[in-house]
């Protein structure tokens, strides 16, 4: 046991797994119940690697994120009520109700978005990082993507990028295995993210996103690293996505003993059991998951009861000059 | 205030070095910027301003855009230069999915403060990837300012506005007529968005157009007035927002519509402005509208083909007299 890793921070790993996990079950379940509209991209199984990173990150650095972003969000320190009453489409919702689960953003704890496009996120955080050195920020930037973005070409672009100018931003290649439907290695040549990375000068480290412990300790380093002005770096979490790719994807097209696997795997589970051997009381350890699984609750009641956007809403955020109602009629 | 004849590439290049010397969070990026741009709009820029805020970066288009966007977000103002209009192709999503909708779609927490600079317009023999007019794609994309300069002090003062708005600016470059000269203020006032500027004033027709076309509209013009036809000559210069009101007024003094442009005809902008004027007046008081663009093909590169194939002044009289008629 690392000496950093003191009982305070496995706790803390611990609560925002937990947290993460119980926000999307809750939000889950409202979709089932037709209260949360849309496609809903839930990261169950992955928490590790969103707690493990974050935990290393100050307010002032900023994150992009993905389609599957709500762990993030919430790792970065994202509001709950803005986040649940977002994917109801509520006011009060962090983007107005304008932008759902696919477009989360918590812009006043750094968190620069969601995003529906796979790859999209990339060249923003190289962008985001390119101006905060220029300002001469302390601040970096952390970049999370999946294994289906290695494919695209603004992996390719933006690594390049990042390592020309040695920008102060981190790669986060969050391997769930799956793109979309479809296998990542039955779509891809050559040996993978870490040498696609390396090739670029930019240095990277696998580690076992479903040990939550091993995530924080290797992001820990990087982030120095990053933060320390070496250049771009890039964490390469191996994980597993249990549920679905959407809400409606019940993944029955998987194999029920990879998902046995992944479950025998589980983040939380496994830290978990790491604290219990640590002497933490399985009570304590309860009463956190229930304590998280209740403020969810709550802020789905919360959510439930928030009203609907006004409808002049949909009109404002367009730009400062020359939006339209409908057709030649002024907003 | 003092005013000197430039060329319109040395008008941008004033502008541009005049907002990066009153604002040091305004920089430009894209290929080749530091050592002044393919036209020489950003010469000397480097040596003023250093390699931190005159970057140029690798043939990149996704990442020169979404990095741009990026930069934005952490409180940056990036000029982004695409060096010709056609290679924003290859940063569509960047332009598309992220810079125009980002403010939107989080409600506001991000204002993606950039200028993309995008050279168009029929380059001499450069052929189909080289010599593209898209502009009403832009319009058509809500979340931008659509930006079509066709003078130095237009383009100049355009550009000052584009580089302080909080809103992205599509500029559309008129590559065609960077060698073109004018009188420019040695303070470049910014020129707001929306307003068009009235090239020439007549009674008995009102043309209107924008960008690289229109030193071909005013010689047409010329040659309809000594034929007895005085045109009013409305630049629009900005295409979204677009002065709607100056249009109008004009159709209504005048009855008769023509809109030119160098793009193809089918649903180009042109058909916006006669659908708005016909709306906005009543069929009954515009006693004709029509529009002349370019065949709905693509440029070819043999000179008499590309010749065949643009909007010229003849062509222009020509549409003219039958909207007279």
């Amino acid at each position: 046991m690392e000496p950093t890793h003191n009982i305070r921070r496995l706790m803390d790993l611990y609560r925002t797994m937990s947290r993460i996990r119980a926000f999307e079950t809750a939000a889950l379940n409202a979709h089932k119940e037709g209260v949360v509209p849309g496609p809903l991209h839930v990261s169950i199984g992955q928490e590790g690697v969103a707690a493990g990173v974050c935990l290393n990150l100050t307010t002032e650095d900023r994150i992009t994120s993905n389609h599957r972003g709500h762990g993030h969000a919430l790792a970065k320190g994202a509001g709950v009520q803005g986040m649940m009453r977002e994917l109801f489409g509520r006011e009060g919702g962090h983007c107005r109700g304008k932008g759902g689960s696919m477009h989360i953003a918590d812009f006043s704890v750094g968190m620069l978005g969601a995003n529906g496009v796979v790859s999209g996120g990339i060249p923003i955080a190289v962008g985001a990082a390119q101006g905060l050195k220029m300002m001469r920020s302390s601040a970096i930037a952390v970049c999370f993507f999946g294994d289906g973005a290695i494919n695209r070409g603004p992996f390719l672009e933006g690594l390049n990028w990042a390592a020309l100018y040695n920008l102060p931003v981190l790669f986060i290649c969050e391997d769930n295995g799956v793109s979309a439907f479809t296998a990542t290695d039955t779509v891809t040549a050559g040996p993978g993210v870490i040498a696609r990375a390396e090739s670029l000068g930019v240095p990277g480290v696998t580690v076992d996103g479903n040990d939550a412990l091993a995530v924080d300790e290797a992001a820990g380093r990087l982030v120095a690293e990053v933060r320390g002005g070496k250049g771009p770096r890039l964490l390469h979490a191996k994980t597993f996505r249990i549920t679905g790719h959407t809400s409606t994807d019940a993944a029955a097209w998987r194999d029920p003993a990879d998902v046995a696997a992944a479950k025998a795997r589980d983040p939380i589970d496994r830290l978990g059991v790491l604290l219990a051997e640590r002497g933490v009381a399985t009570a304590d350890l309860d009463a956190l998951r229930l304590s998280a699984f209740e403020e969810m609750e709550a802020a789905v009641t919360d959510a439930k009861a928030a009203p609907w956007p006004d409808e002049a809403i949909a009109y404002e955020d367009v730009q400062d000059v020359g939006a339209v109602r409908f057709s030649g009629v002024s907003a | 205030m003092s005013v000197h004849q430039v060329t319109l590439v040395e008008a941008v290049r004033l502008a541009a070095l005049q907002e990066m010397r009153r604002d040091p969070t305004v920089w430009v990026m894209g290929e080749d910027v530091a050592r002044g741009g393919l036209y020489g709009q950003y010469k000397d820029f480097l040596p003023e301003f250093g390699a931190e805020r005159v970057v140029s970066t690798p043939i990149s288009e996704s990442t020169i855009m979404g990095a741009g966007l990026g930069a934005a977000l952490v409180g940056t103002r990036p000029i982004i230069e695409m060096r010709i209009f056609d290679f924003v192709m290859c940063a569509m999503d960047e332009l598309v999915n992220q810079i125009a909708k980002i403010r939107y779609m989080f409600g506001g927490q991000a204002r993606p403060s950039v200028v993309v600079r995008m050279p168009h317009g029929i380059w001499r023999n450069s052929a189909a990837q080289h010599s593209q007019m898209l502009e009403s794609w832009f319009v058509h994309l809500p979340g931008v300012i659509v930006v079509t300069p066709s003078t130095p002090a237009d383009a100049a003062g355009l550009l000052v506005s584009a580089i302080r708005s909080d809103d992205p600016v599509l500029f559309f470059d008129p590559k065609n007529l960077f060698p073109v000269t004018g009188d420019v203020a040695s303070v470049i006032e910014p020129i707001p968005f929306g307003k068009a500027r009235l090239a020439r004033e007549g009674r008995d027709l009102t043309i209107v157009s924008w960008s690289a076309i229109m030193p071909a509209v005013e010689q047409a013009a010329a040659t309809l007035a000594a034929e007895g036809i005085a045109a009013d000559v409305i630049d629009l210069r900005t295409l979204w927002p677009w002065d709607q009101a100056a249009v109008c007024a004009s159709v209504e003094k005048t009855g008769r519509l023509l809109v030119v442009q160098e793009a193809v005809s089918v649903a180009g902008f042109g058909a916006e402005v006669v659908s708005t004027v016909v709306e906005t007046l009543g069929p009954a008081r515009v006693k004709a509208a029509s529009r002349l663009g370019a065949p709905r093909i693509p440029i070819p590169f043999s000179p008499p083909l590309e010749d065949a194939v643009k909007v010229t002044p003849a062509k222009i009289v020509a549409a003219a007299k039958a909207a007279m008629a």
